[in-house]
C-alpha cells in the first residue's frame, strides 16, 4: 500500500507545477481574465508542447495513457493557478467521451488533432431544465434522408466559445427523461444552426448558452451508437466529476495555507490575529477539512473505476464530501482574510469563487448525496444477509 | 498509488481471520453478548482473555512491538489489517495501557531488569495495567500534578491522589507520573515516570460512576506508598519526555475506524428492523441522510488513516497528525452512538441492568444504546481533550 507517485508522475507534476509558477503567475491570470476571448491560446499551445493534452489518450493516438491518478496531478496544480484554459471541458470529458465512443476511424482523426492543439471538443449537455440529470434531454435529432436535423437549446457549456468543434447530446427517441434514446453527434462549431451566446462566469471562466435550430448533422458524425449513449456520459461525467474534485483540493490548498499565512502576519491589538485561539482552531478545522477532501479524493483516485458501481459512488461520495469541504474551507479562508476577503482585488476571493463554482458542477452536495445514498441501498440489503451480527 | 494489499498482506487476512475463527472463544462472545443484552458490566476475565490468547500466537497481543520483546512487529499495513479483522469479528478490544502505552515506554527507556520483570507479563495478559496520569487539579494542563514522590533511602515515598483510573478496580499494576522536584524552574522539569504495585499498602481505589451508570474509572488514593527506587523509568525528573512519547503512541490507533465501521453496519441493521412513518427506519430520507453523512465521514478518515500509515511504513513515525485521527475519530464515534440511540426511538429510555431493574424490555439490540451515547460523551475529553488536540496541531503544524 501506498500513495506514491511513480517517477513519471513526479516529473508531470513538476513540469505542471512550473508551468503555473513561471507562466500563469496571479498577474498574469488577472490579464488573461480580462482579456475579450478570456483565455490564452498560447497556454494552450504550450500544453501542446509539454503533451499535456494527451495525458488521459490512449498510446495508440500519441497520448500518455494516462490514469486517474496522472488527470488528478494536472487538474490537481491547475486549481492552484486558477487556470483557466479549459482543459477539464475539453480534454477530460469531451476527449474521454471520444475516447470511450469513437469508431476506429474518429478515434483516428481526432485524437491527434485534440492532442497536438489544433482542435478542442467540448460537451454541451446541460439544458434549461435538466439541472444536474444527465438523461433530461429535450433537444431533439430527427432523421432527414442521411441527415439529422438537431433543435434544441444547451445551457452553460464551459469553453464552447473556445472550443472548434460541440460534441452535442440529443434524442433520438424516447421520453424526455428516458436514459435511452440519447444520441451524440460531433459538430463544426462554425456550422449552419448553431448560436452562441457567449458571458463570463462568476468565477471569470468562459462559458456559452448554445441555441441549435435546423442544425443538419451526417450519420457519419454520431458519436457512439444511435440512441445509446446514456452510460458513456455518465461515465466520463463520473470520471470529469474526480478531475474537478483533484482541482478543488488544489484550490482548498491555497485557501487554507493563504489564511493560515494571513493570519500570522494580520496584527490586531499589537500581535498576530493567529495568536487567538478562536482564529487557531479555525485553522486547525480548515486543515482537518482539507485532509478530510484529499482523502476521499485518494479514496476515489484508488477505487475500481472500471467497475461501473464502484466508480459511480467513488464519484458522489468525492464529490459530496469535497463540496462540505468548499464550504466551509472556503467561508472560513473569506472570514479570517476580513475585509482583504471580500474585495475583488485580493486573490482569496477569486479561490473561494472558484472552488463554490466547482462545487455545483456535475451536481451539487445535496444532488450527489442522494446519489450516494441511492446506490448504498443495495449494500444495505447485502448487510441484512450477513449473518455477521445477530439481532435476535 | 497502490492502495490494493499485496499477496502477502492477502495471505495475512485471511491466516488472521482464519486465526479469529478458530480461536475466538465462543463462550467469551456469548458472555460478552449476554452482558451487552442485559447492560452487564464486563468481567476481568471477559476483558482479558482474548488478550491471553493472542498472547500465545507469535506476540500477537502487541502488534506494534518489536520482535525482540516479543511483539509481532506488525507492517503498518498488517496492523490496519489485523484492526479490522478483529473489528469485523467482533472481538473484544485489547485493554491499550499495558500494550499501548507502558509497554513502549518500558523498552524504549527502561533498564533490562525491568524490561525482563514486566514485559512478558503484558505481552501474555496476565497483568493487568492501568494509568495514573490525570489529577483532580491537572486535566488538560498535565504537568501541574501534583502527586509527590520523595526519596528516602531505597524507597520513593509517594502522596497524592491520581483520578480517571479507567479499570483500576482490576489493576494490578499501576503506572504514574510523579512529582520529584518541587522546585524545579518549569513544572514539567520536576516529573518522574514510576511503576507501582497496586497491592502496596496506602494505595486506595475508589469507584466514580459514570452519567451511564457503569463504573470504568476510578480515584486512586496514595497515602505513604513505599515504591522502591528501581521502579523508576529512565532517569528521575526526565518523566514528561517519556510521558510525551507515550501520549503519542496512545493517538495512534485512536481513530477506531474498523469498530465504527462495524457499528455503522450494526446501525443499517437495526434501523431496518425499527419502523417509521409505516417503513423501515433506513429508508427514511433524513435518517439515511445522517448515515450517509457518517459514512463518507468515515470513509475519509479511513484514507487519513491510510495516509497517516504510509508515511509510518517509509520510517516518517506517528507526528501530530495523530491529533487529527483523534479529534475525528471520536467525532465520529460519537456521531456513529447518536446514531444508533436514534435509531431505536423510544427504547432509548430504558436503563436496564441495574439494582433496580430484574426485568428486560423492549428488543434485545436496544439496550444501552443511550448509555453507550452518554458513555461516549468522553471520547472527545480523554487522551488530550479535542481542544488540546487543536492547540496541538496549531503549534505542531500549522506553526501559530
Amino acid at each position: 500500500m501506498n500513495f506514491d507517485y511513480t517517477e513519471e508522475q513526479t516529473l508531470l507534476e513538476n513540469m505542471v507545477t512550473s508551468f503555473v509558477r513561471d507562466d500563469y503567475d496571479w498577474d498574469t491570470r488577472c490579464s488573461i481574465v480580462k482579456t475579450e476571448e478570456g483565455w490564452k491560446e498560447e497556454n494552450w499551445k504550450k500544453f501542446a508542447e509539454l503533451g499535456l493534452l494527451g495525458v488521459p489518450f490512449e498510446e495508440d493516438h500519441g497520448g500518455l495513457g494516462g490514469e486517474a491518478t496522472d488527470i488528478m496531478i494536472v487538474m490537481e496544480q491547475f486549481g492552484k493557478g486558477l487556470v483557466v484554459e479549459p482543459y477539464m471541458p475539453s480534454i477530460i470529458l469531451a476527449g474521454g467521451l471520444i475516447s470511450k465512443l469513437g469508431s476506429a476511424d474518429q478515434k483516428n482523426s481526432i485524437i491527434p488533432e485534440i492532442i497536438s492543439g489544433n482542435k478542442r471538443y467540448v460537451f454541451a449537455y446541460a439544458e434549461p431544465q435538466s439541472r444536474f440529470d444527465l438523461f433530461d434531454v429535450k433537444c431533439s435529432a430527427n432523421l432527414d434522408g442521411d441527415n439529422y436535423i438537431i433543435n434544441g437549446f444547451k445551457s452553460v457549456v464551459f469553453g464552447a466559445g473556445m472550443a472548434t468543434h460541440l460534441i452535442i447530446s440529443a434524442r433520438t427517441e424516447g421520453d424526455q427523461r428516458s436514459k435511452s434514446g440519447i444520441t451524440l453527434f460531433l459538430v463544426d462549431i462554425k456550422s449552419d444552426g448553431i448560436t452562441l451566446q457567449n458571458y463570463p462566469t462568476i468565477d471569470e471562466y468562459r462559458a456559452s448558452e448554445v441555441v441549435i435550430e435546423n442544425l443538419s448533422v451526417s450519420k457519419e458524425n454520431i458519436l457512439g451508437e444511435l440512441g445509446n449513449s446514456y452510460e458513456a456520459i455518465e461515465e466520463q461525467v463520473d470520471l470529469s466529476t474526480i478531475a474537478i474534485c483533484s482541482e478543488a483540493v488544489g484550490i482548498l490548498q491555497v485557501l487554507k495555507d493563504s489564511t493560515n499565512d494571513y493570519c500570522k502576519n494580520r496584527k490586531q491589538f499589537g500581535q498576530p490575529i493567529s495568536a487567538n485561539q478562536a482564529i487557531q482552531h479555525r485553522l486547525v478545522d480548515m486543515m482537518i477539512e482539507y485532509e478530510q477532501a484529499k482523502s476521499i479524493l485518494y479514496m476515489a483516485i484508488t477505487a475500481d473505476l472500471s467497475n461501473p458501481n464502484e466508480r459511480r459512488k467513488a464519484a458522489s461520495a468525492a464529490k459530496a464530501r469535497i463540496g462540505k469541504a468548499i464550504k466551509f474551507v472556503g467561508e472560513n479562508a473569506i472570514q479570517l482574510h476580513g475585509g482583504m476577503g471580500v474585495v475583488d482585488e485580493y486573490m482569496i476571493s477569486h479561490f473561494f469563487k472558484r472552488a463554490t463554482m466547482i462545487g455545483i458542477l456535475f451536481g451539487n452536495v445535496d444532488f450527489h448525496m442522494k446519489r450516494y445514498i441511492d446506490l448504498t441501498q443495495s449494500d444495505i440489503q447485502s448487510i441484512n444477509e450477513d449473518d455477521g451480527i445477530n439481532l435476535s | 498509488m497502490d492502495t490494493a494489499f499485496s499477496n502477502e498482506d492477502l495471505k495475512f487476512q485471511s491466516d488472521v481471520r482464519e486465526f479469529i475463527s478458530n480461536n475466538y472463544p465462543k463462550e467469551l462472545k456469548d458472555s460478552i453478548g449476554t452482558k451487552r443484552k442485559t447492560g452487564k458490566e464486563l468481567s476481568r476475565d471477559d476483558l482479558m482473555s482474548w488478550h491471553k490468547i493472542l498472547g500465545k500466537h507469535n506476540g500477537w497481543s502487541a502488534p506494534g512491538w518489536p520482535k525482540q520483546y516479543g511483539g509481532a512487529e506488525f507492517s503498518p499495513t498488517q496492523k490496519y489489517i489485523f484492526e479490522q479483522e478483529c473489528a469485523r469479528a467482533e472481538c473484544q478490544y485489547i485493554m491499550p495501557f499495558g500494550v499501548n502505552m507502558v509497554g513502549p515506554v518500558i523498552y524504549t527507556f527502561g533498564n533490562d531488569e525491568q524490561k525482563a520483570k514486566h514485559l512478558p507479563g503484558i505481552l501474555s495478559g496476565d497483568v493487568f495495567w492501568c494509568q495514573g496520569y490525570s489529577e483532580p487539579g491537572s486535566g488538560s494542563d498535565l504537568a501541574s500534578l501534583k502527586t509527590s514522590a520523595v526519596k528516602e533511602g531505597d524507597h520513593y515515598i509517594v502522596n497524592g491522589q491520581k483520578t480517571w483510573t479507567t479499570l483500576a478496580q482490576h489493576a494490578d499494576w499501576i503506572f504514574c507520573l510523579v512529582r520529584t522536584n518541587p522546585d524545579a524552574e518549569k513544572p514539567q522539569q520536576g516529573i518522574s515516570f514510576l511503576l507501582i504495585d497496586m497491592k502496596t499498602p496506602g494505595i486506595t481505589v475508589r469507584p466514580i460512576k459514570l452519567m451511564d451508570g457503569s463504573h470504568e474509572v476510578n480515584e486512586t488514593w496514595f497515602d505513604n506508598v513505599k515504591v522502591p527506587v528501581e521502579n523508576l523509568i529512565g532517569q528521575e525528573n526526565m518523566g514528561w519526555t517519556y510521558a510525551k512519547f507515550l501520549l503519542a503512541h496512545e493517538r495512534s490507533g485512536i481513530a477506531g475506524v474498523a469498530r465504527s465501521k462495524k457499528a455503522l453496519e450494526r446501525i443499517k441493521q437495526i434501523a431496518s428492523a425499527e419502523m417509521s412513518y409505516g417503513e423501515p427506519l433506513i429508508q427514511d430520507p433524513a435518517f439515511k441522510s445522517k448515515i450517509a453523512n457518517a459514512e463518507l465521514e468515515l470513509n475519509s478518515l479511513e484514507y487519513t488513516e491510510l495516509r497517516t500509515l504510509a508515511k509510518d511504513s517509509a520510517g516518517k513515525g506517528p507526528g501530530p497528525e495523530s491529533s487529527l485521527l483523534k479529534i475525528k475519530g471520536t467525532d465520529i464515534q460519537q456521531m456513529v452512538t447518536e446514531l444508533a440511540m436514534e435509531a431505536v426511538g423510544y427504547y432509548a429510555n430504558p436503563h436496564l441492568g441495574t439494582t433496580l431493574s430484574n426485568e428486560y424490555v423492549g428488543p434485545d439490540y436496544a439496550t444501552n444504546l443511550s448509555g453507550s451515547y452518554f458513555n461516549f460523551r468522553k471520547a472527545s475529553i480523554y487522551g488530550g481533550s479535542n481542544e488540546i488536540q487543536r492547540n496541538i496541531i496549531a503549534k505542531m503544524v500549522l506553526g501559530l
